[in-house]
């Protein structure tokens, strides 16, 4: 792909990026709002000599996605929040086998069968390792479409870096809005150093195995040790955007569509000279803590604005607990906000610090 | 959403900052589609507009829904063929286009959204018109690429376009 | 007189089987079950490239019996797995084995789209009509009146349906390239059972499309019966209800028409 600059939605820039990091398989089932992700891959992968399977499930699909993982292939799916539910068996399996791949959740309105519109509100599945057993995963979360582009490409790193399932974070607005997108190769050539684990018949050496299942004595504690501190190793990985925070009173905190919808109401606020910053974690696990906690030690304020009635704020508060609070500002799944609708909640924040 | 394309990859094509967010799924089918473009030499935050400085109005369900949100010193495009002229609101600044009509008049009735986007062009001085011709290569599909020239000639027409 | 010259080897282990005691209860069948897969993958020569997909339920630990490059599917994902893996490494030979609870109850949609597909996998299935690992629970290969820990009164047709049978199912999919009954309690039945394996694994090795190999089998300890009484009840209950043979062999009809 020549280094232009093309207008595509953020789920076609997911398919894209997937074939410029090298992803040789993608299992996937239709689901409202991310279906461009898998239309464009079912061309865009035989085209590239890779693989693309219409499962009969997101169960297949995040199964299929184990077993090519286990054999140290760059390998996707993408979905939306209900069939995450129904993924996250594989995914417990996967973080337990220690196996890479990229999941994306363009994630839509719950609980149920919700709505297609936009939602923060699977911010707790993502973070907290939405299954059973206590297993995390790394999580981007995109605001632009040029992030979707570049943060999945990242993700394959990732994923093979920790050998961990890697969930990349949108939502109704980041997979249908059209941005211009710089697309361009890898920055770096990969090498997932999967020669060492991966399955691909033992041929001379020893047998190998990928297994989630410890029942000798120990060995189970003594496994979630080793996956314990390979979380404590993502926490070297976090990261944020941070926007007129220097002089801040007021620290705006907001991920992912609201983080730049957020952006826009905060450079509202500025022109109308309040001093206002935006604090954006663009990876939600790890969370940007201590960064935070970086900004409340020089005695600013915190309002946390999701699309949800509460979630990430929690990350917040224990982020700034020893020097301030949080206050908060939810907007309901199922509806579009602007500038001017987050703005309000900005104002109101600064006119009770008064 | 041919137009809302269009108008995004002409500013995308002038080194400018675009968004480009459809309706889309269960809303798409039935009622009526709009789409809201940002186009900004800034880079943008919000791709959601509640309160537009610009609509291009094609049908009266559209004016009933969007023409109470324009803002005050904001301009609306109206396509007088297909929405009545009591239903516009005289404190805001319209350009009623007869669009249908004149689409029709250039044997191009499908250009109707052309000849409408030419008049915006010429209200709003958003992007020169050549460029958003020349876009028109990036936007119409494969299949009907021979329409090219009728698109063009309809933006023009609707550009050069006076009440 | 030496002795030893008249020493000679006419049974040994396959290459391919671990030494490695199973944990298999005294009059289980998984053990001839592992050994004839071991054995076919010897007689292709394959093991080398070969990726088992092991499943859930006594048959989960079949990677420490069976040589090979091996990953722990979920439970019933055995065939969901397997076909990520075949993609993954086209070149390599993929199997799986899975009990009855696994592939055809919790595990059933995997299972038959995997078989839709043509998958070029080799599934081997064993049914023994209980979940063993569990306690001997109602499965869905449970005979109708068998008494279990959850169908106490026995399986009945009206509240529990009849056991599936999952060789005349697949049987009616074209990407199947072959599918077979076979059972394992007598030497003639478990000869043929071994070269039905073996046919499993050759559509796959000749690109024909998804093969299979059910097993009939016993569980003594479940079932409470002595071994002897386990395996009677196969020729007795279960081949009447589950009768032995090709179900689909697309190699057949290639013969037919050479």
């Amino acid at each position: 792909m020549k280094s232009e600059r093309i207008l595509i939605k953020g789920n076609e820039a997911v398919a894209y990026a997937a074939i410029e990091a090298g992803c040789k398989c993608f299992f996937g089932y239709p689901i409202t709002p991310q279906n461009e992700i898998p239309e464009l891959l079912s061309k865009l992968m035989p085209e590239n000599g890779g693989e693309f399977v219409q499962a009969e499930s997101e169960v297949g699909a995040a199964n299929m996605l184990l077993g090519a993982g286990a054999c140290g292939v760059r390998a996707m799916t993408s979905t939306s929040g209900p069939g995450i539910d129904l993924m996250q068996e594989a995914i417990s399996y996967m973080v337990g086998s220690q196996i890479p791949c990229v999941i994306v959740n363009m994630s839509r309105g719950g609980p149920g069968l919700g709505s297609i519109d936009a939602s923060q509100a699977d911010y707790y599945q993502a973070t907290r390792g939405g299954a059973h057993g206590a297993g995390r995963t790394f999580v981007l979360a995109p605001s632009t479409c040029q992030e979707c582009y570049d943060m999945v490409q990242e993700a394959f790193d990732i994923a093979f870096r920790y050998r961990t399932p890697v969930l990349v974070l949108g939502d109704a607005i980041t997979g249908q809005i059209k941005e211009p997108v710089l697309c361009h190769p890898p920055v770096h050539v990969p090498d997932d150093k999967a020669g060492s684990w991966c399955l691909q018949g033992m041929g001379d050496r020893a047998p190998r195995l990928l297994k989630s299942v410890y029942l000798d004595d120990g060995a189970l504690a003594s496994h979630n040790e080793l996956l314990e501190a390979k979380y404590k190793a993502m926490q070297a990985d976090p990261r944020a955007e941070c926007l007129d925070t220097d002089d801040a009173e007021l620290v705006v905190a907001a991920f992912g569509s609201i983080g730049r919808i957020a952006r826009s109401a905060v450079q509202l606020a500025r022109a109308s000279g309040h001093r206002v910053g935006l604090f954006r974690p663009q990876t939600l696990f790890p969370f940007p803590a201590r960064e935070l906690e970086r900004l409340a030690a020089e005695g600013k304020r915190f309002l946390v604005i999701e699309q949800n009635a509460g979630q990430m704020v929690d990350d917040v508060r224990l982020a700034i607990r020893h020097h301030a609070d949080a206050d908060f500002f939810g907007v309901m799944p199922g509806i579009f906000v602007d500038a001017d609708d987050l703005l309000t909640p900005i104002l109101n924040c600064m006119r009770d610090a008064q | 959403m041919l137009i809302g394309n269009l108008l995004a990859q002409a500013g995308m094509e002038q080194g400018l900052h675009v968004t480009f967010i459809p309706v889309y799924g269960a809303e798409m089918r039935g009622g009526t589609a709009n789409c809201t473009v940002v186009v900004s030499s800034e880079p943008i935050g919000s791709p959601i507009v509640r309160r537009p400085q610009a609509t291009i109005i094609m049908n009266q369900p559209s004016l009933d829904k969007f023409q109470p949100r324009l803002r005050p010193d904001g301009v609306q495009i109206v396509n007088a063929s297909l929405v009545e002229q009591a239903s516009l609101d005289p404190a805001r600044r319209t350009v009623y286009i007869p669009a249908n009509d004149m689409a029709n008049s250039l044997g191009s009735p499908r250009m109707a959204n052309m000849i409408a986007l030419g008049a915006y062009l010429k209200a709003t001085g958003c992007l020169p018109p050549d460029a958003v011709i020349d876009a028109l290569d990036h936007v119409i599909p494969g299949h009907s690429r021979q329409l090219i020239p009728q698109n063009a000639e309809a933006l023009r027409a609707g550009y050069a376009f006076s009440a | 007189m030496n002795l030893h010259s008249e020493e000679r080897l006419v049974f040994a282990a396959p290459s391919t089987l671990t030494d490695r005691q199973t944990h298999y209860c005294p009059g289980c069948h998984h053990g001839i079950a592992t050994r004839l897969v071991a054995e076919v993958l010897e007689e292709l020569g394959c093991i080398r490239q070969t990726i088992g997909v092991a499943s859930v339920g006594c048959s989960v630990f079949t990677y420490n019996y069976i040589l090979g490059d091996w990953v722990e599917a979920a439970h019933g994902r055995a065939c969901a797995t397997a076909t990520g893996v075949k993609r993954a490494r086209p070149d390599c030979t993929v199997f799986t084995y899975q009990g009855d609870g696994d592939l055809a109850a919790i595990g059933l949609n995997e299972s038959l789209q995997a078989a839709n597909r043509g998958e070029r996998i080799t599934v081997i299935f064993i049914n023994n009509t209980l979940y063993g690992m569990t306690g001997g629970q109602m499965a869905p290969t449970s005979l109708i009146g068998q008494k279990t820990t959850t169908s106490p009164a026995g399986r009945s047709f009206r509240k529990e349906g009849a056991p599936i049978k999952m060789c005349e199912l697949l049987a009616q999919l074209e990407g199947v390239a072959y599918a077979a009954r076979c059972a394992l309690d007598s030497v003639a039945h478990v000869n043929a059972a071994k070269r039905a394996i073996r046919k499993a694994f050759e559509v796959q090795h000749r690109d024909l499309g998804f093969g299979f190999v059910e097993l009939l089998s016993g569980c003594p300890t479940n079932l409470h019966m002595t071994p002897l009484e386990a395996n009677r009840r196969i020729s007795e209950a279960l081949i009447p209800c589950f009768p032995l043979g090709v179900y689909r062999d697309v190699t057949a009809t290639e013969k037919a028409g050479a």
